[in-house]
């Protein structure tokens, strides 16, 4: 096998740090899969867990349990016709959607699923990650107005307006937790996406409670200011369904609307990475300064075969419930299928974990470590995708002029007051 | 009551005559024109097919224009070519999602016409089934008024309640929601074996349902922004434009007509008018709320103390009202709701009627609304809570 493909499984950087450009090739291939499936996966919970808050089942038709029910949207959305209203103008309103998609997929080129499990270690990844995404409000301003309509054109100047003003407070919430990576003895902090944390890594401490409650208030804001960068609810104004149909969105149909659905997704999981990478400690597990015995390591590696392994069991419970009647037959083999997919996957990362127990440079033992940092990550993520429907389920709409002082009046000040005494208290302790 | 004289009415009735002008923007500010939106007829908030032309600057509204007639089917030209019984269940089809207190107004019209009364077995199961049914209008409002304001997930609760109240109903008198429940003269049907253990089952399991929904809504923080201070009317510009109901007693008028000029058995039932202080859409909220809780002491007090009885008052085949003219009108859900009978005499009516509480209640939204946002509309339509069945009739 060619030198370049095997080195940088024992390389401890990112491929596009060590120029392995095949491998940074592969990650952007898998990541962009990835993404997708994730959003797919997101789509197919946020109607499922959606729908038994409010005491409904929610697909249930297209597969055992609706779980086809996203790839027969999809299939559908694609084979829509592709509508362009005659006064838009035609090649602005094909090009918003991919702005918007082109934007939110970009961001994940500095997203670090481990120390060395990212497409790039930029040295200003979260400078980067925020001016990118930032540039999502493009496209839907760009939607609205070339929609050439009343109610997209409202919802478009809402969610720029809002977006804009969101920044502010989420970019102050940010260099709080920026400063805090400073405090080593070289007194200079970093701005890259891994060096932030590995800087956690160093201190002994997730920045969210680094300074109790400094980094609790960074973290507060960031987590309220992303809903609002993401345009969700409660601050969904911008396709406030009620009041604007649609929103930006309303003139689009098909491939194109799911375009900005994937976005907006994908646009979630990016914010919800930063926020991790930022105040979760990244990729790391859980008390790594607690818990630092082998042992324990050993044991938290057990954990992405065991949530496999209890996926499986769910899945096969979901087996054994089904109706007896023939009529269900398929969808009984169908969903053994999967949980039998499930329970083989389970088994390898078990299989994995115990093999690569000893901290070694094996093989094996890197696979385990890798592993280990993708599922943290992934987890932590996952936790606040079930954030965001958990809100969605539960709290009414804000006003625009609400949204506004909330953003302004509330987060900004706070935000800034938190960034002083982040920075005093840091001077202070160093 | 009469339209009171002071400054305020005067100003109302002045804004609510005055027209959109849809044509010249008044007063441009800088390069910036107004917006003239078209809500509706079919969009998700206004609640069926009502049109609201939105005149606006930015998202501040300037002022509103309704334009009503979507549903319109001409109900009253129907009850002139039908007899008095056969016009019964067309009354169900004006409020539908308050069938039940249709055809009491309705049937006690023309009961009033006749000069006959209906059996106090009758009146009882009217109260109740009235009752139960201004519990599901509550509800179906509580759950569409949420959801336009952003809140999805109480609208599911208050159905899977209300379905509670609909299956009652349905073995009540085989219908769900266009019910036909009452006859002229009494009811038509005697309860069902088990009708009064249904009932109180209902009682005991729907109390705790309101607070479930206060629990999500009444202090939630968004939910108090989205409604406290919004869509403000006084008393006194209720009682000029002739707006009934909820709406009324949220802006602190004491006026329900059960207990001002009762009518069924409700003279014989202990029961509140709550009110509000404010007349915002936050009050209305609370109201609704508490009319709920009366409503299950009505219902529960009506169902304790039912008589035995015959349903049926001595009313003739063919129902052939002397001469004369009768207005009647009972307090619906959603306010004052009125028949106006003119009979000539023979087995149809001459002329009727309907005096329809959402039909009024909507001439307040221009007010309403005024210098509000864009979401405040949707908000404002929710709180008034129409049924365009009965405002285009």
């Amino acid at each position: 096998m060619p030198n370049f493909i095997m080195s940088y499984l024992g390389s401890t950087v990112t491929p596009g740090e060590a120029g392995n450009q095949f491998w940074a090739l592969m990650y952007v291939l898998i990541i962009f899969a990835g993404v997708s499936v994730a959003v797919i996966c997101m789509n197919w919970i946020e109607r499922k867990a959606l729908a038994h808050f409010q005491v409904r089942l929610g697909p249930m038709r297209v597969g055992p349990h609706g779980l086809l029910q996203p790839i027969a949207d999809a299939l559908k959305l694609m084979l829509k016709e592709d509508i362009i209203p005659a006064e838009a103008d035609q090649f602005v309103f094909w090009v918003a959607p991919l702005i918007g998609l082109l934007t939110a997929f970009t961001v994940y080129t500095v997203i670090p699923f481990g120390p060395s499990q990212a497409v790039s270690d930029m040295n200003i990844g979260i400078l980067f990650m925020l001016g990118v995404s930032s540039l999502g409000v493009l496209g839907i301003v760009v939607a609205g107005w070339a929609s050439n309509s009343h109610y997209p054109l409202i919802g478009a100047l809402r969610s720029s307006a809002q977006m804009v003003s969101y920044e502010v407070a989420m970019g102050l919430a940010v260099v709080s937790a920026i400063l805090m990576t400073s405090l080593n003895e070289k007194g200079t902090g970093t701005l890259s996406m891994i060096g932030i944390v590995q800087a956690q890594q160093q201190q002994g401490v997730w920045f969210i409670f680094k300074f109790f409650p400094l980094g609790l208030i960074a973290f507060v804001i960031f987590a309220i200011a992303m809903i609002a960068e993401t345009n969700r609810a409660p601050f969904d104004l911008a396709e406030a369904e009620s009041e604007l149909t649609a929103g930006y969105h309303t003139e689009y149909s098909g491939l194109r609307w799911s375009l900005f659905m994937l976005a907006e997704y994908a646009a979630m999981i990016a914010v919800s990475s930063i926020a991790v990478t930022l105040w979760l400690g990244g990729w790391m597990r859980p008390f790594p300064n607690l818990l630092r015995a082998p042992a324990w390591d050993f044991i938290f590696s057990l954990f992405p075969g065991l949530t496999f392994l209890g996926l499986a069991a769910i899945t096969f419970l979901g087996v054994a419930r089904m109706p007896a009647h023939s009529f269900f037959k398929i969808q009984r083999i169908g969903l053994a299928v999967f949980a039998a997919l499930l329970g083989f996957l389970a088994l390898l990362l078990l299989v994995i974990a115990i093999a690569g127990r000893s901290a070694d440079t094996s093989l094996a033992a890197r696979f385990r470590e890798g592993i280990d940092y993708v599922y943290w990550f992934v987890f932590k993520v996952a936790v606040f995708m079930y954030l965001f429907i958990w809100y969605r389920a539960t709290w009414p709409r804000y006003r625009f002029d609400q949204l506004m002082r909330v953003g302004w009046k509330v987060l900004l000040p706070i935000s800034l007051g938190v960034l002083m005494v982040t920075a005093i208290v840091g001077v202070i302790v160093s | 009551m009469s339209a009171g004289t002071n400054d305020s009415t005067n100003d109302v009735s002045n804004r609510a005559l005055s027209n959109l002008d849809l044509e010249t923007p008044e007063k441009p500010y800088l390069d910036s024109n107004e917006l003239i939106i078209n809500m509706g007829p079919q969009h998700p908030a206004t609640h069926g097919v009502l049109r609201v032309i939105l005149k606006l600057d930015g998202e501040k509204v300037l002022g509103t224009e309704c334009v009503i007639g979507y549903l319109h089917r001409g109900v009253e030209k129907i009850a002139e070519n039908r007899t008095y019984t056969m016009f019964n269940p067309y009354v169900d089809r004006m409020d539908y999602v308050a069938a039940v207190s249709n055809g009491l107004g309705y049937c006690e019209a023309v009961e009033k016409l006749m000069n006959v009364e209906a059996p106090a077995r009758a009146k009882y199961i009217r109260v109740i089934l009235t009752e139960l049914n201004r519990i599901a209008s509550h509800q179906l409002w509580l759950g569409t008024h949420a959801l336009d304001i952003g809140a999805m997930t109480p609208l599911f609760y208050t159905f899977r309640d209300r379905e509670e109240i609909l299956k009652i109903f349905e073995k009540y008198c085989g219908a769900r929601l266009t019910t036909h429940a009452f006859r002229i003269g009494g009811c038509q049907y005697e309860t069902y074996a088990g009708f009064e253990k249904d009932v109180k089952n209902f009682l005991t399991f729907f109390a705790p349902k309101i607070d479930e929904y206060e629990a999500l809504l009444t202090t939630n923080r968004i939910w108090m922004e989205r409604t406290k201070n919004v869509g403000v009317i006084s008393g006194a510009d209720c009682i000029a434009l002739g707006v009934t109901g909820p709406v009324l007693r949220a802006s602190g008028v004491q006026w329900d007509l059960r207990k001002a000029q009762p009518y069924a058995a409700y003279s014989e039932f202990d029961f509140e008018i709550p009110t509000g202080t404010n007349g915002d859409t936050y009050d209305r909220y609370l109201v609704r709320m508490a009319e709920m809780r009366q409503s299950l002491r009505i219902v529960e007090q009506a169902v304790n103390g039912i008589p035995e009885g015959p349903i049926m008052g001595k009313v003739p085949k063919v129902i052939k009202p002397p001469v004369g003219e009768i207005y009647h009108s009972i307090e619906a859900p959603k306010g004052e709701l009125g028949y106006f009978i003119v009979s000539d005499g023979s087995t149809q009516p001459y002329r009727l009627r309907v005096r329809p509480p959402s039909f009024v209640n909507l001439q307040a939204l221009d007010i309403m609304v005024r210098g509000l946002l864009v979401a405040d509309v949707v908000a404002v339509i929710g709180t008034l809570d129409i049924v365009l069945g009965e405002v285009d009739r």
